[in-house]
């Protein structure tokens, strides 16, 4: 546009049908690259299997040590009868358990977990594993580790004056190693 | 035009220095957590100055700067006197007394929850009271805004309401409304059991309320630097603003769809199911567009502004450009740091990106570039344009502003850059100290370190821009002149009702908070099995 064009002050004069016009395209683009954003997001959503937990379940904190799932020796990794693995664990001021989570590589994984007292976070580091864990509610969270490894698991959510220090572990083991250990034990950790 | 220039300063003085305060408590946070310094032997100072620094800089600091703003704007745009002026006095000192309420439990240990609240950790109630005080007091602000624009269109029927008030009310609305869901959390929820009358709360509800309330938060943050945008930057770079109806669209797009969408920041939680995440995942790519409308607008603005200086040529307009006003310096740090901050937040929205860097350093670096870059550069740049206004000085030494706007540019840069990085690694957010000697985090070290020297540039530049008001009142008294808006290439002559009037998209944002909110919160409102028991902090 030229400066001429700019200083015309009148309503409809020709400048202004042509800013609007450059307008109206720019206004069409932002639109269009929202739409694709959306659709990818969907599109990922939908044929990658990675949206959030569908149901909402609850565990009561006051007795978790009691009855249910949650209970002590009910905690680590269990192997379900299809071959995939269950790995129950809460979050407590300011530790985990179990402290060290063990799991098979290239197996399908739910990780099961909830809070007995405050909001916790469970972050498995260089994964893409990452939730609250919110006292009341359950979270679940589907995972597949490629390689065998080891992973630091901080909690990741504000949770008093000791959440720096809470930190937990998660190993990674190729699947006959997990399947020999899974032989002596119903539930595995690997808290020494 | 400015008839209660002392209330304005007066917003304008008491949110600079709490924000030197909280600037300082920042810094200060950053060294201890790096490696510059051992163990904190008491990590729970850690977590005080954070509550503190987060409660001054999300509640008190950038509310009192669009309340001061949003003054100045009734009184300059409208070329009124304030209507209402002893209410605004008293919810001015509302809204310090609520500051002060809540910075007592906040500085004795007692409080150190956070900004955030997380309940069910429960902190002294006054912390709750000295912030309920605060928001109580801004909605004064938020129901003077819209009397003072009624007064005008009485006396002023069918005449279009200059864009910096449609903008500012606008504003103005969306904080009144986002407000409601932390309101509710705290006065629902989280009163009763910090009083002693409960001793159970329901914690997914509440992290549901304050989503409400944390993402439209933001837009509220935002608001007086778009509105600088839109009516100071063009005129004060001798330029033009390129459309007055895009940029009213601009601000009804931000009213109606910063609200719905708040639940992207529990994307992460168990207590809200799949389907309204989806939905207002989907809502979120929405807001982008009121942003790419201002990106449009401001840069063909800035470019007017260029090509009448005599700038050819594709890029020529940019060389010609008033290089030496800071006015201009800060709209275009402001627009790169929205533009790594804005492709940052195109990660954070969608629910698959989301879950590699949620809750890490990459959160707090994202939003430290957004708030406190791209938006708080503008504050700069408001008080600048204002000061001479309002305290009848010149404001003189541009050299100093330029170097501190600069300082404050690459500041933010250098303490941001590696935070993002350091997210990436899986480094956890809103921890006092980390073990760098376990070689899992070794790697990570030298990157806090970077940014903790990015945060003491940030205090530097944070004292020479208060060092650059105090001097200006100081300066002998000059005569301002009238204070002046952007004008439009082709100023409004008549605008449709719609793009004069908020009713209508107030309605619409009310409605669509409604249908994206009201579900998930009675759903969770009516379990009966998810109260849990609250966790006191510090001395009752
Ligand atoms: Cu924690
Ligand atoms: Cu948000």
């Amino acid at each position: 546009m030229s400066s001429e064009d700019i200083q015309s002050e009148h309503g409809h004069s020709p400048s202004a049908l042509i800013a609007a016009r450059i307008e109206k395209r720019w206004a069409t683009l932002s639109v269009a690259i929202i739409v694709l954003l959306a659709a990818m997001a969907a599109f990922a959503g939908i044929h990658q299997a990675t949206m959030p937990q569908a149901r909402v379940e609850t565990a009561d904190p006051s007795t978790l040590h009691l009855s249910g799932e949650f209970i002590e020796s009910n905690l680590g990794s269990a192997v379900e009868p299809d071959g995939s693995v269950t790995v129950r664990a809460i979050g407590q001021q300011y530790s985990f358990t179990p402290q060290c989570v063990v799991v098979p590589a290239d197996t399908p994984v739910t990780l099961r977990a909830t809070s007995a007292d405050v909001v916790h976070g469970i972050l498995i580091e260089g994964t893409n594993i990452n939730t609250m864990l919110v006292p009341g509610y359950v979270s679940v969270m589907n995972a597949r580790f490629k390689e065998p490894g080891d992973h630091l698991m901080p909690c990741q959510e504000f949770c008093g004056v000791g959440h720096e220090g809470m930190w937990g572990k998660v190993q990674v083991v190729d699947k006959d190693t997990f399947r020999a250990m899974s032989t002596d034990n119903r539930r595995l950790t690997c808290v020494k | 035009m400015l008839s209660n220039k002392r209330l304005v300063l007066a917003h304008f003085l008491l949110a600079f220095v709490l924000f030197g305060v909280a600037l300082l408590l920042g810094a200060w946070q950053m060294y201890i957590r790096s490696p510059l310094h051992p163990w904190l032997s008491n990590p729970e100072l850690y977590y005080r100055s954070l509550t503190a620094h987060g409660t001054v800089m999300g509640y008190a600091f950038p509310t009192l700067i669009a309340m001061g703003f949003g003054y100045a704007i009734s009184q300059l745009a409208l070329k009124q006197p304030l209507v209402g002026p002893r209410w605004a006095w008293a919810s001015f000192f509302l809204v310090a007394g609520g500051a002060v309420v809540a910075m007592i439990p906040v500085s004795l240990g007692w409080a150190s929850v956070l900004y955030t609240f997380y309940p069910p950790l429960i902190a002294n109630p006054l912390f709750y009271i000295g912030v309920v005080l605060l928001v109580v007091g801004s909605w004064i602000w938020v129901a003077l805004m819209s009397i003072n624009l009624r007064v005008w269109k009485r006396a002023n029927p069918g005449v279009p309401v200059p864009l910096a008030m449609f903008a500012n009310v606008a504003g103005s609305y969306l904080w009144g409304w986002t407000a409601i869901g932390a309101a509710l959390e705290v006065l629902l929820q989280i009163l009763p059991v910090a009083l002693g009358f409960k001793h159970t709360i329901d914690a997914g509800l509440s992290r549901v309320f304050f989503s409400w309330t944390l993402h439209a938060i933001v837009y509220f943050w935002l608001m007086p630097t778009y509105i600088a945008y839109y009516t100071i930057v063009p005129r004060a770079i001798g330029g033009k603003l390129y459309s007055d109806t895009m940029a009213r669209i601009s601000f009804i797009l931000f009213l109606v769809v910063a609200m719905p969408i708040g639940i992207h920041h529990v994307f992460a939680d168990p207590e809200v199911g799949a389907g309204f995440k989806f939905i207002h995942s989907a809502f979120t790519a929405l807001v982008a567009l009121p942003t790419l409308l201002t990106v449009f607008t401001i840069c063909a603005s800035v470019e007017i502004a260029g090509r009448l200086r005599g700038g050819k040529g594709i890029f020529g307009w940019l060389k010609v450009l008033p290089w030496q006003n800071p006015i201009m310096l800060a709209v275009a740090f402001s627009f790169v740091m929205l533009g790594f901050g804005g492709a940052g937040g195109l990660i954070n929205m969608s629910y698959q990106l989301d879950t590699t860097i949620h809750n890490t350093q990459w959160i707090t670096g994202h939003f430290h570039l957004i708030f406190g870059g791209a938006i708080v550069i503008m504050y700069f740049a408001i008080a600048y344009d204002l000061w001479p206004h309002l305290t009848g000085r010149a404001l003189t030494d541009l050299r100093l502003m330029r170097a501190q706007l600069w300082l404050w540019f690459i500041g933010m840069i250098v303490t941001t850059f590696p935070w993002h990085w350091v997210g990436i690694l899986g480094m956890p957010r809103r921890m006092a100290f980390f073990d760098y000697t376990s070689p899992e985090l070794q790697p990570e070290a030298i990157s806090v370190i970077v940014s903790a020297f990015g945060g003491f540039i940030l205090v530097i530049s944070g004292f020479m821009f208060l060092a650059v008001l105090a001097r200006g009142m100081m300066t002998p008294r000059t005569q301002a002149g009238e204070y002046r808006f952007s004008v439009a290439v082709h100023p409004p002559v008549r605008v449709p009702v719609a793009l004069n009037s908020h009713g209508l998209w107030v309605g619409l944002m009310i409605a669509l908070t409604l249908t994206n909110y009201a579900f998930p919160i009675f759903d969770l409102a009516v379990r009966k099995d998810t109260s849990v028991p609250a966790v006191y902090v510090g001395a009752r």
